[in-house]
């Protein structure tokens, strides 16, 4: 080990990003590049009954249009998330196969043009006329139609989590938190958009995807075209966010090359930022329930937690609600199931945190309301239902950490001594508060056999490969720190190559294992030449390393010496060039453990949050977020907090912030643009302090790397809701939380009580 | 534009107009080219000090790299940010009058509930119109027969039964300047924008407020509010309720309880009312204490 | 019709159809992709420049506006082969993961240093508040703004690494 693992490393893409040169799928120059606008349904359900594209056609510069009238047939594809590593189409439904639309904003034309004014006006010359039919776009309209899946997250995952029994848990109770919550939807809005670019030669496809997962959109595009994968090439090496926006192959992609191989040119679409709320997924409206039961001294005896949500006409998508939160503390009873309404919107999809980031809300606002009622400190009820064994299947945690995570995220953020009365702090005209949560996220093994390829040269440069990409994560930094340290050679001497279905397998980053799998890969085929290497010199009678054990062969800085005996022993540039060798390579591959490894597999952190609240008008404001996290090994505390603080973020804007609001009348979003759909800005970011608690772990890969993508989102804004009942003594269970929940519930009373005024309300 | 909301057959640019500068009148006014960008208006000698309630509205309105694109003239012309309007598909009877109003029965959170119709709830969108309304300012402009000198209340227009209907400007008519008046007032003036994040949002209710008190009574008031109106709303009402009374939190809340009776509010904007008359409380008491931000 | 133009430094004459975005000119038409494009409706400051003097959101531009202006990008903060100190700041502090609002981001981040060498924390937030990041939770880009102011501080502009200088300075 050469010690490059754990440093915080400088960004690897930073240069290229800082100066504009870092190439997005939008911005490959292709000769005869024409673009593509998707015309989107205008109304929810229904069918469309003539569609005119004569004017269209006429305008300026246009190429083709597509419509149901002249689109060729696909496949069908089922729906399976891209993380188990086949074909991953966004929704099975795949538009303008016919006359039927599910969904507003559903592709019901795709115009291609010479330069994008061009196809953005003539998309709006294409007349369409629809026979509209009622839809159910709310969890409310369809309630009484609710029913009971199988499978749910592309049928990944039971319905339905049940453990001990529930209603003798209740009944050991001496006390009960029953508490409903309503969740508005969520759209991922990564700041660039959904873009494909597509180029056919002959019968080879090439597609520049701004996507999670370039395998995925390889072999989701030759199953719904039938080409073998071997005609597609993917190429993708930046990625302008994703946050599940990105995890599903969605049918822009297939359709962009259809369009291209319409009009026999190469053809770009960006989706508009409107058409991203009807393009890619988001995560569904829905309501939770939770009823916790628990003895005096704040042991919990039974959990019940229901989840209703709405999901397409077409498919059982939910977010598991409990996955994670029916593991966090040992309770013997634990009921879960999820309802779902069938609606017309596109099938929901994977979104940072899904499932844990709503469903351990409710858990962990349960918890508080529980901690409230029994005078226990927050953080002590919680250390008096932990647990060291996964309760749902008994096993022991692969690792674990959450003391830690207590202890010292209490620590930083200054949580002892804390007043527990609501209300009890203020400064001019803010009241403050503080509150904390549990988080936690699942490792899933769900991924295919990982593979990377190691090339040494006999300067002892090294190029490794493997078909991942840069969505900001860092991963290309990681890989790059992983590979020189497998290898036992500089930082300086690797070139990590990605972002290319030719190269080595890699699975979507998707649920946080990009940095446990794709570095399980390039380490083993980084030691894998490194050992080759070894074994040649200890066997080569003219190096100073004959007859050496190989394992008592240790490699830096591109020598190998004798662990212990620096002097003894010779670089791989020497050896290599005295058996004229010009360079080494090897295949490394990694296959996740069985998915009933008898371990419980999960990353702990715990959040904490302080707020101020306008005493007067209800305005929210976090002031301090720390988060405390045990993600296994870090491999780059600069990414890696940088991950954890960008998730936090998503749990304040969770929180209060964020939410797609459906209008039932006409079936459509009713804030599909940044400007009414909020996320936070500069100003709205708190300080954040992030810590890391390292846990070794031997489960998860050579390297024992649990992950941070996610897990920094989860429990935050439970923190948060905490910290805003502290801060006002008032509950609000719905998010994201606003203004005009708390308006009623301040301390100041209303002014037009003081004024007599009650102006009507009609 | 872009949102295919409006599609003009002719663009004329009249960014090279000579129209940009903020000059101080001798008397203490202020008169403000069109074209002069707001992020310039904002910093501007004169309107720091003699008018810090416009200043501090410029610099809460957008974010700093619009202001410096964004005209006086256009701020004040500027559209509706109702999703219905913009969404190009919606029913709208700003956008296509006669087609019905989306946004009554719809989601209307940020809607107007002062001055609204049964044919339109939108709200004015402009931070700077509301402070240029509490000081009496007066728009110039230049129309291909005469010149007109506008008071800047009548240059919005309610919406009534014509909501398509924004302003009183003809065909070719061009605002040129708006002038402010000298105003002592002024002085001891502010503007407080509550909103749910804390940069770059429209408002859910602003106020722009200007007050001088005289043996501990209240001698001249401004008030205007936005984020809640169907223009930037002069709040007379609250304004003659102040007027001879001692500063305070309860005559504060009684004139705010005033303005915000006529209040039409709807479902999901309804918390409006409540949280303007509170607004204004705060901003009379910000005021009224001596502390001024 | 025609314009003329100049970005970072060298004049630009193109025939341009007179709905052209200005950030759509920059990358469709000059290849000078490093501005990007996120939202259609001037939320997300992605395609934030300078025109003349002035850091502005690209998509409230029509290229023609821009006739006869000054017109400077993310590809023209590096000069002389050496990273300007608020790029450097970014790529040192990790104010960036994605990477896709960070040259919108660091003109607007030029511009205050230019016009305050020593913004507060609190300055730097309202000043970037235009423009959205989705993925660093903000903290970073702050300190990557205070790290080039610091380092500006301690070496004060000049030579080939001077900063401050306005768009089509050679």
């Amino acid at each position: 080990m050469s010690g490059v693992i754990g440093q915080a490393v400088s960004r690897i893409d930073g240069p290229a990003k800082v100066t504009g040169s870092a190439h997005y799928s939008g911005e490959i120059a292709l000769p005869g590049l024409a673009y593509a606008e998707i015309v989107g349904a205008r109304v929810a359900s229904g069918r469309i009954t003539s569609i005119d594209t004569a004017q269209a056609e006429d305008a300026e510069g246009v190429a083709g249009i597509l419509t149901h009238l002249n689109m060729p047939k696909v496949n069908n594809v089922p729906l399976l998330p891209s993380l188990i590593g086949g074909p991953a189409p966004g929704e099975t439904f795949f538009p303008m196969q016919d006359d039927v639309v599910h969904y507003a904003g559903q592709p019901v034309a795709i115009v291609v043009a010479d330069g994008l004014e061009q196809a953005q006006h003539a998309a709006t010359l294409v007349q369409i006329s629809y026979a509209e039919t009622p839809s159910i776009t709310t969890i409310d309209q369809g309630r009484a139609d609710a029913y009971e899946p199988e499978k749910i997250f592309g049928g990944l995952m039971p319905a339905q989590t049940r453990r001990g029994n529930v209603e003798d848990g209740f009944a050991a109770a001496d006390l009960l938190i029953d508490a409903p919550f309503r969740f508005a939807a969520n759209h991922h809005n990564p700041i660039e958009a959904l873009t494909t670019t597509a180029v056919w030669d002959g019968d080879q496809l090439t597609l520049y995807d701004s996507c999670q997962g370039i395998k995925a959109v390889q072999l989701t595009v030759a199953a719904l075209l039938g080409l073998s994968p071997s005609k597609i090439r993917v190429l993708t090496r930046y990625v302008g966010g994703a946050f599940g926006a990105k995890a599903m192959v969605w049918p822009h992609v297939t359709l962009t090359a259809l369009a291209a191989q319409y009009v026999r040119r190469p053809v770009r679409l960006a989706l508009p930022r409107g058409q991203m709320f009807t393009s890619c997924g988001h995560r569904e409206e829905q309501e939770q329930h939770i009823e916790l039961g628990a003895t005096s001294d704040g042991k919990l005896t039974a959990i019940r937690h229901h989840k209703i949500s709405i999901t397409s006409p077409f498919d059982d998508w939910a977010e598991p609600a409990f996955g994670v939160a029916s593991q966090l503390y040992a309770c013997p009873g634990f009921e879960g199931v999820h309802r779902l309404v069938r609606g017309n919107t596109m099938t929901p999809t994977f979104t940072r945190g899904p499932g844990e980031a709503v469903g351990v809300f409710t858990l962990e606002c349960a918890m508080d309301e529980l901690a409230s009622e029994l005078g226990i400190d927050p953080i002590e009820l919680r250390l008096r239902n932990i647990t060291d064994v996964d309760p749902n299947t008994g096993h022991p945690w692969s690792s674990y950490g959450l003391r830690e995570c207590f202890e010292r995220g209490a620590r930083r953020f200054g949580w002892a001594g804390r007043n527990p009365q609501p209300r009890s702090e203020r400064h001019g005209n803010w009241l403050i508060g503080t509150g904390m949560a549990t988080a936690g996220y699942p490792i899933a093994f769900f991924m295919h056999t990982q593979r990377a390829r190691a090339h040494l040269y006999a300067d002892g440069t090294a190029i490794v490969q493997t078909a991942t990409q840069e969505f900001g994560t860092g991963t290309s930094t990681v890989m790059t720190q992983v590979a020189a340290d497998g290898l036992g050679i500089g930082l300086r001497d690797v070139r990590f190559e990605f972002g290319d279905t030719d190269l080595p397998n890699a699975g979507s980053p998707v649920g946080s294992n990009g940095a446990m799998m794709v570095s399980a890969a390039v380490h083993n085929a980084a030691t894998a030449v490194r050992d080759q290497l070894i074994t040649l010199a200890v066997s080569d009678s003219q190096s100073p390393l004959h007859g050496a054990d190989p394992a008592g062969v240790v490699v830096a800085g591109g020598r190998m010496t004798l662990a212990g005996d620096a002097n003894t022993g010779e670089t791989y540039s020497s050896l290599m060039q005295r058996h004229i060798m010009s360079d080494a390579e090897a295949i490394g591959s990694w296959d996740p453990p069985p998915l009933d490894t008898p371990h419980g597999l999960l990353t702990f952190g715990a959040q904490f949050a302080r707020v101020a609240v306008d005493a007067d008008l209800g305005i929210i404001r976090v002031r301090h977020m720390v988060g405390a996290f045990a993600p296994g090994r870090v491999l780059n505390p600069k990414t890696a907090r940088s991950q954890l603080m960008g998730g936090m973020l998503w749990g304040m804007s969770q929180a209060l912030l964020e939410g797609t609001h459906m209008d039932t009348r006409h079936g459509r979003w009713a804030n599909a643009s940044l400007g009414d759909y909020l996320v936070p800005v500069n100003a709205d970011a708190p300080d954040v302090d992030v810590e890391l608690i390292e846990v070794e772990d031997h489960v998860t890969g050579p390297l024992g790397v649990k992950g941070v993508g996610e897990i920094g989102q989860v429990g935050a804004a439970a923190a948060i809701a905490n910290a805003v009942y502290h801060a006002t003594g008032y509950r609000v269970r719905e998010l994201p939380i606003a203004v005009e929940h708390l308006l009623a519930h301040l301390p100041s009373g209303p002014a037009s009580a003081a004024a007599g005024a009650q102006p009507d309300l009609t | 534009m872009r949102q295919n909301v409006l599609r003009p057959g002719l663009l004329v640019d009249i960014n090279d107009l000579p129209l940009n500068r903020v000059e101080d009148l001798p008397e203490g006014g202020l008169r403000i080219g069109a074209l002069a960008r707001m992020s310039d208006v904002a910093q501007a000698a004169g309107v720091v000090q003699r008018f810090p309630v416009i200043s501090q509205a410029l610099l809460l309105g957008a974010s700093a790299q619009l202001r410096n694109m964004a005209s006086m003239g256009g701020n004040l012309c500027q559209r509706v940010r109702c999703s219905y309007f913009r969404d190009a598909t919606s029913p709208c009877n700003k956008r296509d009058p006669g087609s019905g109003c989306a946004a009554l029965d719809g989601f209307n959170r940020g809607h107007a509930i002062l001055g609204t119709s049964d044919k339109c709830i939108a709200t004015h969108p402009s931070d700077v119109a509301v402070a240029l309304v509490a000081m009496d300012a007066v728009v110039h402009t230049r129309g291909p027969a005469d010149d007109r000198a506008i008071p800047i209340e009548e240059f919005f227009l309610l919406p009534g039964d014509t909501p398509e209907r924004e302003h009183p400007l003809e065909h070719g008519e061009l605002i040129v300047a708006i002038e402010v008046p000298a105003t002592p007032t002024a002085r001891l003036s502010i503007y407080l924008k509550f909103r749910d994040r804390e940069s770059y949002e429209f408002a859910l209710v602003s106020v722009a407020a200007a007050v001088r008190i005289q043996d501990g009574a209240i001698a001249d008031v401004r008030l205007a509010l936005g984020g809640v109106g169907t223009k930037p709303w002069r709040a007379r009402r609250a304004e003659a309720s102040l007027v001879g009374k001692l500063a305070g939190e309860a005559s504060f809340a009684e004139a705010a309880g005033q303005e915000l009776a006529a209040a039409k509010p709807r479902p999901l904007n309804a918390f409006k009312v409540e949280l303007a008359q509170r607004a204004i409380i705060r901003a009379l008491m910000t005021l009224t204490n001596g502390d001024t931000r | 019709m025609q314009i003329t133009m100049t970005v970072n430094g060298v004049s630009h004459t193109r025939d341009v159809e007179a709905r052209l975005l200005l950030i759509h000119f920059l990358r469709d038409e000059l290849r000078l992709t490093g501005s990007h494009w996120g939202c259609d409706t001037s939320n997300c400051g992605a395609c934030v420049v300078w025109l003349d003097e002035t850091p502005v959101k690209s998509c409230t531009v029509l290229a023609a506006m821009a006739d006869g202006r000054r017109v400077r990008t993310v590809e023209d903060l590096a000069r002389g082969g050496r990273l300007d100190p608020v790029q450097q700041g970014f790529a040192e502090c990790h104010g960036l993961q994605c990477g896709f609002c960070t040259p919108g981001m660091m003109m607007t981040a030029r511009w205050l240093l230019d016009h305050h060498p020593d913004p507060s924390v609190a300055e730097i937030r309202e000043a970037l508040s235009g423009q959205l990041c989705r993925c660093t939770g903000y903290e970073n880009i702050v300190r990557s703004v205070r790290w080039a102011s610091e380092h500006e501080a301690a070496q004060p502009a000049g030579g080939d690494g001077g900063t401050g200088r306005q768009a089509g300075e050679r």
